[in-house]
């Protein structure tokens, strides 16, 4: 069997591809998005980007109770935004097996919060799995199809970023095919209606009951006796902090960590003689421990925030710290938008207009840092347009001339439309900016209803933005190119002003999508170091010896510079 | 070889990530244990990254390298040098890129760029080897064979064959790079 490395979320898409899956629907969201698209690259399973987390859901229930195996991924505030469909569907259950993959960001890489998606879990009522490198990720794939077909549930992996985004040795093996299971109509089970609800629900607790009660003899759980005198019960990327920490120690390594495997617990805790949990996030296992009647210590020792290492957890039980240089005062080098940016030039036109942004996820939440500082608030996905409405009602039309959404194009699509029709039927006086780039960017480029491609990169239908804002109802629709600052100028001028709703759309590829024509500008002696440059924010501008130069190798020439500069110093480099 | 960390920093975009690819390839063919640890999303835009490259005989606990464990920091840049620097373990070496990016608080005036950063570096490291990654990745003919030059440095000291070095690089590079990498890697290695 061949051996190869592979990221944790390169293992899932194996993992789901051994395991005979047909049917892949997903919304990109750091740490998971790699899953879907390493999913793409196999040819055997039918592979989608849908516009948001509800979507990918419920199409994966769809084909679910439509034969096939079938696997949604997503982030763990994409969970939130799927709890509908997942809450119901661990009622009725599956016919082919049905995985959801949530990907836990600990630590905040690339997130709004650290939500801990186990709770989803034990809220829904369907059993969760947790990996802890590579290897299980594959593994415990596969592991979840047997359990969602035997059990009749849909199976929640949880990942989180180190997981997901660590590389380690992985064996492949071939793909089992799955056929998809004739359907037989079957309205008791899947028409989720108060009379079946039921009758579900306590099919539900049943078989959770029944989980739980197996769960002892899973092999996904690990139970290592060596010094008896520390006990830790932990999972996934915990368990190789400890490992790396504390060799000596004795450990329950929980697999399934949904229902909790009570009966390994009593039987781990018997023989030790302190039981400690050790877990990211909230106090899950803990409080379960607790309640189980074991004086279990947790979160007296660690923090609910953030990533543990083996060095904290080395530190809470021995004392001791490895020697090394003491940290030093380094400058910050927070994540830019990018040099060449085309939606750059629009942050700065609202910070000299002295607009209150209301903003949304993704590349432009970047905007709220300074020098454009041009970003008010940021909460989830799709809310730009939404807070904007609310923020009209609470302070007034007046309050809307100086107020604009602002969003992009995937996030538009993920959950704008819904809020835009909401402005339109509640007569809102707002100004929603959707900056196309024509690619989903924070999360690496994945394709989207408007760029044209599906996520197997082949030609699909675009869809127009356009088109959708006016059959919200929206009679006032400007498109402008970012580039032209003036256009971009007069639009939020005249779309604020205005006391209808108005759509802006900026229209522009990502820089890293379709380059710029590539020629560094540079700052000539015409220049009065008025810095009026440096406002915009680039990356490729920096003050040297007292004056704005712009850096040869960073600068790709897209001109924003010099459309601001008042003295028409900078132009491009003469090769 | 017993177990070697290597900790390799840099600025989003300066093309970390395939120097840990290549690094892990040739730890799986030559029979070692491996983890690599990595930043995705909003950091990988022109903000600091860091990938974690583990190789041990044993089996490879966590992914991450943490204060005082590297043997190894390969440095794309030297700011990032500078901050990492806790890092390393006492008698580590470093391996530096004279390159300064400019974050934005440096830009804007409200932090200060490091003064000196290789002699502060001499004085916490065992070792320090820097180079103008940058420029002769220049002359190779592009500016993205900063990874390979940089490779090419660390490789010397590290118990790999340079054929395996090699065939992991052609391996892992598009075919149309292989020569202008391989150029990179042996300027970097002559450095």
């Amino acid at each position: 069997m061949e051996k190869k490395i592979m990221l944790g979320n390169e293992a899932f898409a194996r993992g789901a591809f051994e395991a005979g899956v047909r049917v892949v629907s997903s919304y990109p969201g750091t740490p998971s998005t790699e899953i879907t698209e390493t999913a793409a690259g196999y040819e055997e399973m039918y592979v989608e980007w849908a516009p948001n987390e509800k979507v990918a859901t419920e199409v994966a229930v769809g084909a679910s109770i439509g034969g096939a195996r079938a696997l949604s991924c997503m982030k763990h505030v994409g969970l939130n935004v799927a709890a509908d469909p997942f809450f119901t569907a661990a009622y009725t259950g599956v016919t082919g097996g049905l995985v959801l993959l949530v990907a836990d960001d600990n630590g905040c890489h690339s997130s709004q919060n650290e939500q801990d998606s186990r709770y989803h879990g034990r809220g829904a009522g369907v059993p969760v799995l947790e990996p802890a490198n590579a290897q299980e990720c594959k593994d415990f794939m596969k592991f979840a199809y047997e359990m969602s077909e035997q059990y009749d549930t849909p199976v929640l992996i949880r990942s989180n970023t180190r997981v997901s985004h660590s590389r380690g040795i992985v064996t492949v093996e071939e793909r089992q095919e799955h056929e998809v299971k004739p359907y037989k109509k079957n309205i008791p089970k899947y028409v989720a209606m108060p009379a079946m609800a039921k009758k579900l629900h306590i099919a539900q607790e049943k078989r959770l009951n029944q989980i739980q009660e197996d769960s002892k003899e899973y092999a996904i759980n690990k139970m290592e006796i060596n010094d008896k005198k520390i006990g830790i019960i932990t999972s996934g990327i915990c368990y190789q902090y400890v490992k790396e920490a504390l060799p000596e120690a004795s450990v329950l390594k929980m697999g399934i960590i949904n229902p909790l495997p009570k009966a390994l617990i009593e039987e781990f805790a018997a023989q030790v003689e302190e039981v400690y949990v050790i877990e990211e996030g909230n106090p899950f296992f803990e409080e379960q421990i607790r309640a189980m009647g074991l004086p279990a210590k947790g979160k007296d020792m660690f923090t609910i925030q953030g990533e543990y290492s083996a060095n904290m957890i080395r530190k809470a039980f021995t004392g001791k710290e490895p020697e090394h240089a003491p940290a030093q005062e380094a400058a910050g080098r927070p994540p830019l938008m990018c040099a060449g940016c085309p939606h750059r030039g629009l942050f700065y036109i609202l910070a000299k207009l002295k607009k209150t942004v209301l903003g949304d996820i993704g590349c432009y939440t970047l905007a709220s840092l300074p020098p454009t500082s041009a970003m008010d608030a940021c909460l989830c996905m799709g809310a730009s347009i939404t807070m904007a409405h609310g923020f009209e009602k609470a302070r007034g039309k007046d309050a809307a001339k100086d107020t604009v959404a602002v969003l992009g194009d995937s996030t538009f699509f993920h959950s704008g439309i819904t809020g835009l029709v909401n402005m339109k039927y509640n007569q809102s006086a707002g100004t929603v900016i959707i900056l196309d780039n024509r690619i989903t960017g924070m999360t690496g480029h994945q394709d989207n209803p408007s760029t044209g491609k599906n996520a197997k990169g082949e030609p699909a239908p675009a869809i127009d933005i356009a088109g959708i804002a006016r059959a919200c109802g929206v009679e006032h629709i400007v498109e402008v190119d970012p580039f032209d600052l003036p256009a971009v100028e007069k639009a939020v001028k005249e779309e604020t002003a205005r006391e209808e709703l108005s759509v802006i759309i900026t229209k522009r590829p990502c820089a890293l999508i379709v380059k710029q024509p590539n020629i560094p500008h540079l700052v000539t002696d015409a220049c009065k170091n008025c810095r009026k440059c440096m406002d915009i924010g680039c990356p490729a501008i920096e003050i040297a010896e007292g004056r704005p130069v712009i850096i040869a190798e960073s600068c790709v020439g897209c001109g924003l510079c010099k459309d601001v500069c008042p003295f028409d110093a900078i132009k491009e480099e003469v090769k | 070889m017993k177990d070697m960390n290597i900790l390799i920093v840099g600025v989003g975009g300066q093309g970390t990530l395939l120097a840990s690819v290549i690094l892990g390839k040739i730890a799986l063919e030559e029979g070692y244990d491996v983890k690599l640890a990595e930043v995705h999303g909003m950091a990988q835009r022109g903000g600091s990254v860091v990938t974690h490259v583990r190789i041990s005989e044993n089996e490879v606990r966590s992914p991450l390298i943490e204060e005082g464990g590297a043997d190894v920091i390969l440095a794309f840049e030297e700011l990032e040098a500078y901050r990492w620097i806790p890092y390393l373990k006492r008698d580590g070496v470093i391996f530096v890129n004279t390159q300064q990016i400019r974050p934005m608080p440096v830009i804007l005036g409200t932090a200060d760029y490091p003064e000196d950063v290789l002699g502060f570096l001499q004085e916490n490291a065992n070792k320090v080897t820097s180079l103008p990654a940058l420029d002769i990745a220049a002359e190779c003919g592009s500016a993205k064979a900063v990874n390979t030059v940089l490779l090419g440095a660390m490789a010397k000291e590290l118990p790999f064959s340079k054929e395996t070095w090699i065939r992991q690089i052609e391996s892992t590079v598009k075919p149309k790079f292989i020569e202008l990498n391989k150029q990179a890697f042996e300027k970097g290695y002559q450095a």
